[in-house]
């Protein structure tokens, strides 16, 4: 060990020399911490700039030009019986498409990763198909299908069954849409569970159903809820292939979405802008009671 | 209650984890299981269980065919290598759940927990959550949680593979006295020797989806039926065929010419125990083990030649 000294010493010499003769201030591990800082500054306002001119920019405006004039003209639009009725429809929607979308996707959740079989691969595919579809061709193969002319249209006509033009096609097409929520969300939470503790469950006496609710459930909840909050705003905000279904029939198979497309073509600027800023209210509502529970959660049960 | 596999085999793809393995465990015993990774221990252990489905062979339990009868019949207790707590429960309801899923009345069931967590030591964590408990807590729950439901036998999967060296030898010695007073059939898996040797009253020495032998500690020690049994039970020299113990190994006072020479390369004090590692004339490479005590007497010295006697070595017959 001493017989190194020396040479420690003479290496470190012509460094020191060298700081010494480009004067005080430029410690080369400052600069560099310096230039590091500058570059997560500079990270971080493309990132927030970008969020801001795609997302918070138009998001505010709306807010803006909703309540440019007071809350009167607000109030006003959001109580005629058009919006009322789109209101109330498209939550009726969301109250159907989103509890069969948690039933089916925690089934498939289960399915797609616990299960053994041939085509699961496919079957996990088929699964992501509505992320990849355009709503509107989901729309589209729904009157296909389930139309007048559609290859079930007359024998749900003779059933006296309306899907199209009516709400079943609308919660359909909803719930075609949002479908892959649910299940892709609790497939990792699945995986990273295990089966250890099902198991454990079983040795101790529970049956499947008893091990489903007890132990199963409450282990992928978070994942449940995070599905069934993305589902819901999704549901909310569905245009394309309600639109197609619906026939937009003003105070029937309007929900808000259309109607504010309607609104908008019909220059009632004031009526538009109500009905976004109600929906974007609700899916904020959505997100905001999701990080509330999750929270109070996360305080009451460790995990 | 005594357990009974018969003729089991087990496939995992073209992976044979058991090949046609016969094994009786008497009423009231505490075997282990004994062997490496990827020797099929734990794949017997859980098809006992009936966390597993044998390809073919039979499992008894007590009197009864137990082989299609699912996992929650067989009243077995099993405990896992990572404990598998139920994370979101406390400690309580962990331990409470196999009553509480048979519906028993709740004072019963509030009793019966906190006799358990008296058994186990965890008396003032009942209201923990498990992310709040050590290794050696969550594996303790993990028992008491079994012994609930009070299985006729109780099988441990690695139980302490997961926890550090000093946790690992308490809970060996507490298993060994729970054992004692419940006196349930009980199986564990492990792959460490030492801990097979020490807890068990039977062990069961596994290797490659067969058992090679089964007997008492010292029986398996003293008198192995193979190479694989030797070689995996205590330290042992290999010299060609033949396989001789280190502490069999006598080392002379003196090359005095009745015995082979060696040279002694490194002597290793480990305590009471003193490691020597030595050179025969021809090259070969063995140890031996000997006392503090003959250590001293014998001054050894590294670099010193002295002779050592060989015991008649064993071979085995492949």
């Amino acid at each position: 060990m001493s017989s190194s000294g020396p040479g420690t010493a003479a290496v470190s010499t012509p460094f020191a020399g060298s700081r010494a003769a480009k004067g005080p201030g430029i410690d080369p591990a400052r600069a560099r911490a310096r230039s590091a800082r500058r570059r997560r500054i500079g990270v971080r306002t493309v990132a927030l700039g970008y969020l801001a001119m795609l997302l918070l920019a138009p998001v505010l405006m709306i807010f803006y030009r909703t309540f440019e004039h007071g809350l009167a003209p607000v109030w006003n639009a959001a109580t005629t019986p058009s919006a009322e009725h789109a209101f109330w429809l498209s939550l009726e929607i969301v109250a159907i498409a989103v509890p069969l979308n948690t039933a089916f996707g925690i089934g498939m959740a289960l399915l797609l990763e616990r299960g053994r079989f041939w085509g699961k691969a496919i079957l996990g595919l088929l699964i992501d198909m509505p992320f990849a579809i355009s709503p509107v061709v989901v729309g589209l193969s729904l009157v296909l299908v389930y139309g007048k002319t559609g290859w079930l249209g007359d024998w749900l006509a003779e059933q006296g069954i309306q899907v199209i033009f009516s709400v079943p096609g609308m919660v359909i097409a909803t719930a075609v849409v949002s479908l892959p929520f649910v299940v892709r969300e609790t497939i990792p939470v699945l995986r990273e569970m295990g089966t250890d503790a099902e198991q454990a469950a079983e040795t101790l006496g529970a049956s499947r159903w008893q091990t489903f609710l007890r132990i199963t459930l409450p282990g992928i909840r978070w994942g449940v809820v995070y599905g069934v909050v993305l589902t819901t705003a999704r549901a909310l905000g569905e245009f394309g292939a309600v639109s197609i279904v619906s026939g937009r029939i003003e105070q029937q198979t309007q929900t808000l979405p259309l109607y504010v497309q309607d609104r908008f073509e019909n220059f009632d600027a004031t009526g538009a802008y109500t009905a976004a800023v109600v929906l974007a209210l609700l899916a904020i509502g959505t997100l905001l009671a999701m990080n509330l529970l999750t929270r109070r959660a996360h305080r009451g049960t460790v995990d | 209650m005594a357990i009974e596999a018969r003729n089991v085999s087990k496939h995992f793809g073209d992976f044979a984890a058991l090949q046609d393995v016969s094994l009786t465990v008497a009423d009231g015993a505490l075997t282990a299981l004994l062997g490496p990774s990827g020797s099929g221990k734990s794949t017997l252990l859980r098809i006992i269980a009936g966390l597993e489905t044998p390809d073919s062979g039979e499992v008894i339990i007590g009197e009864h065919d137990v082989t299609s009868s699912p996992a929650r019949s067989r009243g077995v207790g099993f405990v896992f290598q990572h404990y598998a707590p139920f994370k979101h429960m406390t400690v309580h309801d962990n331990v409470a759940f196999g009553l509480s899923v048979r519906k028993r009345p709740k004072d019963e069931i509030s009793a019966r927990v906190d006799e358990l967590l008296g058994l186990v030591r965890l008396e003032g964590l009942a209201g923990r959550y498990p992310s709040q408990l050590s290794g050696g807590q969550l594996q303790r729950m993990a028992l008491a949680r079994a012994l609930a439901v009070q299985p006729r036998v109780l099988l441990l999967d690695e139980p302490f593979g997961a926890l550090d060296a000093q946790v690992r030898a308490e809970l060996r010695e507490w298993l060994r006295r729970l054992h004692e007073e419940i006196h349930v059939t009980t199986i564990f898996v492990t792959h460490d020797q030492e801990e097979a040797m020490e807890v068990a009253e039977q062990i069961v020495v596994m290797n490659k989806g067969q058992i090679e032998q089964a007997g008492a500690p010292r029986e398996l020690y003293e008198s192995p039926a193979n190479e694989f049994v030797m070689s995996f039970i205590g330290p042992v020299n290999r010299l060609g065929d033949a396989f001789v113990r280190p502490h069999d190994i006598q080392i002379l006072p003196e090359a005095d010419g009745t015995g082979t020479e060696a040279l002694v390369e490194r002597v290793v004090h480990l305590g009471f125990e003193v490691r020597v590692e030595l050179k025969l004339h021809d090259g070969r490479e063995i140890w031996a083990q000997v006392t503090r005590e003959e250590a001293q007497q014998l001054e050894l010295v590294e670099g010193q030649i002295l002779s050592i006697r060989l015991p008649q070595p064993r071979v085995f017959a492949s």
